[in-house]
């Protein structure tokens, strides 16, 4: 018996020793969600943190309905999501559109499509399109790659693209921005799509319905595809996290979030 | 004495609750998983390579055959390379080279599995694009990231079947005047060929339930794939891909799945234990 009881009581300490450690300051704020959100969220977090010294945010990805599921289950602060909420995910918890993002459909750099309508890039990504050849292109097969099944920006895509039509079950599946565009980078035939703030130099976003993909025409509502970045939170959230969502809202986190090509939330 | 029965306690409690956490893990699995199993009919989910979650169509052929179709070729490359090694590290290698490269090639186990994924998406990828053509994420990089990760484990087991076989056999072979190569694949291989099945029997479970690295390296469509150059789905990668976001019958649906992977591994860990076992009592009479 003593055994037993020493054995547990070794556990109990060993799980007890992390919360020792941080006990000096206060709980991190924890936000958990979507993967496009992130890298915002962690430029959000550092600025916070320079500015407030002791108050350490913490920025967690996982995606947007993995972010909710933390929000309700209470193990996140704030859910993080780029789609908007679902009717049932809306009747409990409250969203905060901390920024808008448009969504860009992005090509390999040596690609000579610059432009292509929302119905051509439909068939891109159903599979009735199989050589670039068939929309003006070099004589390149067509590679289409997708974000996986509940991603925000999925959602997002299908929502403003493919409506009722499915995605291509030959589509390639990757599970982030990054490797997408990491994709993309190196191939000549591939599509694909991922959050316009993350783009950069080494893809080509193309033009959708003849409107260039940038932050301004965003704002201005043209550019067709966008949806809206939001902090989610269940009822009154606590103190230290309102401080950084309040934070996310004021004037220097929104010129922080439009530096980074986002749209600010009005 | 008292302090012994104490220690004997302590222990049987320790043992105990490995094996109570095997069977937590097979409980649940099973629970959150049948149930949509029997909804949608064993056949169905089995034979169906329709997987639309938000439809609520779940069928995990394309799957099983990508799960199937990776785990052969990386069992090709495991095989060879495994069993080439087990064999120059036993036989054609002074000791004390085998001292050091044995370990060596241990190593390989310690290696993060996302740093095989990122070695495969870095270099293998773009290689594969550019050379063979297909996407690039495919069968083939997946069997050659996957065939170097089961390298330790088929490669140390064949050396430990391989140096059970008693001095005797060799001298005896060597005596009547055979040569190296003939004593080892006449003789050598024969008198530890279970432990050498055994080893890629236990490389293939592992090739099986490998996750990470296979998600990167794999493309993760979801059509069969028709060629070695074609992207590929897996069991495992299915689960992790999706789990995040799944809730209701999505998730036990990747439970489901994960039904699946423990029959499947479960079936080969059986066979491995059954053939070693073989070897046991051959040894014994």
């Amino acid at each position: 018996m003593a055994g037993r009881f020493a054995a547990g009581a070794a556990l109990a300490a060993l799980a007890l020793l992390p919360l020792g450690c941080k006990g000096r300051s206060q709980r991190p704020v924890s936000l958990v969600g979507s993967t496009s959100v992130q890298p915002f969220a962690e430029l959000l977090a550092e600025e916070y943190h320079r500015r407030h010294g002791e108050r350490e945010v913490d920025v967690q990805g996982g995606g947007s309905t993995a972010g909710i599921q933390a929000l309700s289950s209470g193990i996140a602060d704030i859910g993080t999501c780029s789609r908007d909420l679902k009717k049932q995910e809306a009747a409990a918890l409250r969203p905060i559109e901390i920024a808008r993002d448009g969504l860009a459909v992005i090509v390999h750099l040596g690609n000579p499509i610059d432009g292509l309508t929302r119905e051509r890039v439909r068939r891109l990504f159903s599979g009735q399109v199989a050589n670039w050849k068939e929309l003006g292109g070099s004589d390149v097969p067509v590679r289409a790659i997708v974000r996986e099944e509940g991603s925000g920006t999925r959602e997002a895509f299908v929502h403003g693209v493919m409506g009722k039509v499915r995605i291509w079950r030959r589509a390639l599946v990757q599970e982030s921005n990054g490797s997408v565009k990491e994709l993309v980078r190196g191939d000549p035939g591939a599509v694909g799509y991922m959050s316009l703030g993350l783009v950069g130099h080494e893809v080509k976003a193309l033009r959708i319905d003849g409107v260039a993909p940038t932050s301004a025409e965003v704002t201005a509502g043209r550019y067709p595809l966008s949806r809206p970045f939001l902090f989610v939170v269940k009822g009154t959230p606590p103190p230290a996290a309102q401080a950084f969502i309040d934070f996310a809202l004021s004037p220097d986190g929104q010129k922080l979030l439009a530096g980074e090509g986002l749209v600010g939330a009005q | 004495m008292k302090q012994d029965r104490i220690i004997h306690a302590a222990l049987t409690v320790v043992a105990l609750s490995a094996i109570g956490g095997l069977a937590l893990i097979t409980a649940f699995i099973f629970k959150e998983g049948l149930p949509l199993i029997v909804k949608v009919g064993a056949g169905k989910f089995l034979l169906s390579s329709d997987w639309y979650p938000t439809e609520g169509k779940f069928g995990i052929f394309a799957m099983i055959v990508g799960s199937l179709a990776v785990t052969a070729g990386a069992m090709v490359i495991g095989a060879v390379f495994g069993l080439g090694c087990a064999i120059v590290l036993t036989q054609f290698c002074p000791r004390r080279a085998a001292g050091l490269l044995k370990p060596a090639i241990e190593l390989l186990a310690g290696i993060p599995s996302v740093v095989y994924g990122f070695m495969g998406v870095v270099v293998l990828v773009p290689l594969i694009r550019e050379h063979l053509g297909g996407p690039g994420l495919s069968v083939l990089a997946s069997s050659i990231v996957l065939g170097i990760m089961v390298l330790p484990t088929v490669t140390s087991i064949s050396v430990d079947a391989l140096q059970a076989v008693p001095r005797s056999y060799w001298e005896g072979s060597i005596a009547l005047g055979a040569t190296r190569w003939q004593t080892t694949h006449r003789v050598m291989l024969r008198a530890a060929r279970s432990g050498i099945v055994a080893a890629f029997i236990l490389g293939m479970g592992r090739a099986v339930g490998e996750t990470m690295a296979v998600i990167m390296v794999a493309g993760n469509m979801l059509d069969v794939p028709t060629s070695p150059l074609d992207a590929v789905r897996t069991l495992t990668s299915n689960i992790a891909l999706e789990m995040g976001y799944a809730a209701g019958e999505h998730r036990q649906a990747l439970f489901a799945t994960g039904v699946v992977l423990f029959v499947i591994i479960m079936v080969l860990n059986a066979v491995a234990l059954h053939v070693s076992r073989r070897r046991g009592e051959r040894a014994a009479a």
